[in-house]
């Protein structure tokens, strides 16, 4: 990422003890030591103005055995990303937290403790977030080795071993991926991670001592007809009143990281179809702008344009979704979802007429996309982006935005200040909902964004209701860059060079980020040459928009909670990944 | 419907043949079974939201008599696992299989629920549900269309109509035994395999202990296995 000189002059200048340009080849950023990184955080957030801090994530370097703590940050005004890092030790890895500098580093601290066990100081509650409480080792270090570990990187060369399969099974003792330390006893084993999620949430003993108190805990989920998959929240409450609340999540923790640094690059690509699998087109664009940058390579023209149709119908078929999901949680129970599906199905046959799947559609090649539109498609696109959506958007107008219940409800309820979404690092509609004019697409363009006419879609109260408005005044800003992109879409080629399965993707990191319907996506690739990435780190921000869920909640009623949660719109392939 | 269940094998009287029906007792109470199954409204990740599709407008499965999805353990008859089991959410599937009252059903719907699909190898992963919960109907795909879906109902209900009344295991005296609900230790562990980790971790223990003792011996050169 390129700074202007004067940046760059001001952070080496100010600390000059402190800051060293990252010379590796391939990095980009700076090195902070450890100890003065809060100095320099604040220093880069007070008077350099990257007020939003975006991905927090840390990277094991075994071979030079280090630990890497890398930060991007961003101004809330919009350009490119200041990266900061800190390295520490790997045996005992120690970093100072940026929580009370940045909100939004919380759960993604508590994630890098979790996966890599680089500890926090000053973190508030740092506890594992993923996995339970009571897991043995932190799976993300590259010495750590799941039961069912077969070689270093893929394509695995012994799955057929002299002509005959075998399976995994058989090689572990208990046949299943399950290992156990030495001296584990089972019998004597007592689970302690519950007793600390219920202290944090709130304590049932006063700091006095004296134990009247009225607040009960009520833990929603993971199993819950309102949490959108397997989500769970612990909530303390007053009365109705929520007093503080915690989310819980990795009930869907699919290790999405650890088997994406052993999968080739291109084999990763049907995985980031099931981060948000609502919206599998974004995963797959970020993840391709990610690597074709580290490549050096853009796509051919008819090839972005392809991309950018297929990324503004997933949006279109994300927020409908949302809307309806929302409007289960409000108590509408499943007609409005009825209609945002029938919308919809016809996106998803678009889908798999392209790219022979309804969801995990697979489709983003490195360099372009895997097969040209087939005939007949655009024309179903133009009737639906021209015709039918604006017809059934006005429709959903009447019934729910005009509804009375649906604005009693959302309307000044679960809160978000401009000041707290961004030092929250809310991303996507949540972030917009509150004022703050901030999309991807035109604040750090990426493909052709910057070549359509469009609207970022601003709303100002900070409430459910805004939150709702957002996204139908997004999936019209979506249909107007549909209809310019059927207008204007080029002949030619879709794929740059010849498609290969293994790609050669030189040393280096690269951050590609898109402004997913979700919020700002973000996948941070670390390679060493080597043909499996040596980092692959997701900025999901269903994970990150769930730090701002307590506070929305609090001073609400436990109803209400159903409903913020709603508003945030979570995915849980992606919170837990 | 009368065409189906009505075939016991006996003749009935002309006169009588628009008043009366003659059946067996397991066709007409397999019959109302398989026509009324309520799921339940469980959703574990991307299969979920075909499963929503299919119980959407365009596919409906209301058309099967799975009129309602049901929340609550209680209430229903069977149980979609859509979607990946972790290890951090398993002793809560096999928690709300024992909630569900007999007789129920089990769907492992798509590639991750019936062996752990593409993420079979992550250390959260469980490598399918039927490690620890029987399951009826294994549906393959990632994720399964809903016509995919609505094929296992329908060979679902193909099971249905070959149990017998008199020998179902839910009109026996004994209780059915609940299934053990496994535990998050250092690893998620079957408190019936408890003797067997003990040897296991036992083992290493001592392995372990010598392995730091060997170096102390001049002799002793890296093992090489």
């Amino acid at each position: 990422m390129e700074q202007t000189p004067t940046l760059t002059s001001t952070l080496e200048t100010r600390f000059p003890e402190a800051v060293v340009r990252d010379e590796r080849k391939g990095f980009s950023g700076y090195l902070v030591k450890p100890e003065s990184l809060i100095e320099v955080a604040t220093f880069i957030r007070d008077e350099m103005g990257y007020d939003y801090l975006s991905s927090v994530t840390g990277v094991d370097y075994l071979p030079e055995g280090k630990m890497e703590v890398v930060y991007h940050a961003y101004k809330s005004t919009g350009g490119s990303a200041l990266v900061f890092k800190a390295q520490t030790p790997r045996d005992n890895p120690v970093v100072p937290s940026l929580v009370p500098l940045y909100p939004g580093a919380d759960l993604q601290e508590r994630e890098a403790w979790d996966l890599l066990g680089i500890r926090f100081e000053g973190h508030p509650d740092l506890r594992r977030i993923l996995m339970w409480e009571g897991f043995e080792g932190h799976p993300l270090r590259k010495d750590w080795r799941e039961a069912f570990f077969e070689e270093e990187g893929k394509p695995f060369k012994n799955r057929w071993p002299e002509g005959r399969a075998y399976r995994i099974e058989d090689k572990n003792l208990f046949g299943n991926n399950v290992d156990y330390p030495a001296g584990f006893n089972p019998e004597n084993w007592t689970l302690d991670g519950e007793a600390a999620l219920y202290g944090s949430v709130g304590q049932a003993v006063q700091p006095d001592g004296s134990l009247k108190t009225d607040a009960i805990i009520v833990n929603l989920g993971p199993q819950h007809p309102s949490t959108h998959g397997v989500f769970r929240m612990a909530a303390r409450l007053d009365g109705e009143t929520i007093v503080d609340l915690k989310p819980v999540m990795g009930y869907l923790h699919r290790n999405h990281e650890k088997i994406g640094e052993r999968n080739t690059y291109l084999g990763n690509m049907p995985f980031t179809d099931r981060l948000d699998y609502l919206s599998s087109m974004s995963n797959n664009f970020g993840y391709a702008l990610a690597v074709e940058k580290l490549m050096g390579i853009r796509p051919p023209e008819r090839a972005e344009y392809i991309r950018v149709m297929m990324a503004e119908l997933t949006r279109i078929s994300n927020h409908l979704m949302a809307i309806g999901a929302l409007m289960n949680d409000l108590g509408a129970y499943f007609t409005p979802m009825l209609y945002a599906l029938e919308e919809r199905e016809l996106v998803l046959d678009i889908f798999e007429a392209v790219s022979g799947s309804r969801m995990m559609c697979n489709y983003f090649r490195f360099g372009g996309v895997a097969r040209d539109l087939p005939e007949g498609i655009l024309e179903k696109v133009r009737v639906l982006v021209y015709d039918r959506l604006p017809r059934k958007m006005e429709d959903l107008d009447v019934y729910i935005t005009q509804s009375e219940i649906v604005r009693n409800r959302c309307e000044g309820v679960g809160v978000l200040t401009p000041e707290q979404a961004i030092a929250l690092s809310m991303a996507g509609p949540v972030l917009r909902a509150s004022g703050v004019p901030y999309d991807v697409r035109r604040a750090d363009p990426y493909s052709i964004y910057d070549r359509f006419e469009f609207d970022v879609a601003v709303r100002y109260h900070g409430d459910i209701y805004d939150r709702y408005l957002i996204r139908m005044d997004e999936i019209r800003e979506s249909c107007r860059i549909l209809q310019q992109v059927v207008d204007t879409i080029p002949e030619g080629r879709i794929q740059e060079g010849k498609p290969q399965y293994q790609v050669r993707v030189p040393a280096g990191e690269a951050y590609g980020r898109v402004e997913g319907p979700k919020g700002e996506l973000g996948f941070y690739v670390v390679s060493n040459g080597k043909p499996n990435p040596w980092r692959y780190h997701v900025r999901a921000p269903s994970f990150i928009n769930l730090t701002g869920l307590g506070p929305m909640s609090i001073g609400n009623k436990i109803a209400d909670v159903v409903a913020v949660l709603g508003s945030i719109d979570i995915v849980l392939g992606e919170t837990d990944r | 419907m009368s065409e189906e269940i009505n075939s016991p094998g006996y003749d009935i009287p002309p006169e009588m043949q628009a008043q009366v029906r003659i059946t067996t007792l397991d066709k007409i109470y397999n019959w109302g079974r398989r026509s009324s199954i309520w799921p339940m409204m469980f959703g574990l990740a991307c299969c979920a939201i075909e499963m929503i599709c299919t119980a959407a407008s365009r596919f409906d499965f209301a058309r099967f008599g799975m009129e309602i999805m049901r929340p609550s353990p209680r209430q229903v008859d069977l149980m979609i696992v859509s979607g990946t089991v972790t290890k951090k959410m398993a002793p809560q599937i096999v928690r709300l299989y024992n909630q569900m009252p007999e007789p129920k059903y089990v769907i492992a719907m798509g590639a991750c629920a019936s062996g752990g699909g593409p993420f079979k190898e992550g250390y959260n992963v469980v490598a399918g549900i039927d490690r620890y919960i029987p399951v009826d109907v294994y549906i393959p795909g990632c994720p399964p269309t809903p016509q995919a879906l609505l094929h296992g109902f329908i060979r679902l209900m193909e099971k249905i109509d070959k149990e017998s009344i008199s020998t179902s295991r839910w009109y026996r005296k004994e209780p059915i035994p609940a299934i053990p609900v496994p535990i998050l230790g250092p690893d998620i562990f079957d408190p019936r395999q408890a003797s067997a980790i003990t040897a296991y971790t036992q083992e290493k223990l001592a392995k372990q202990t010598q392995a730091e003792q060997a170096p102390a011996e001049p002799a002793a050169a890296p093992e090489q296995a």
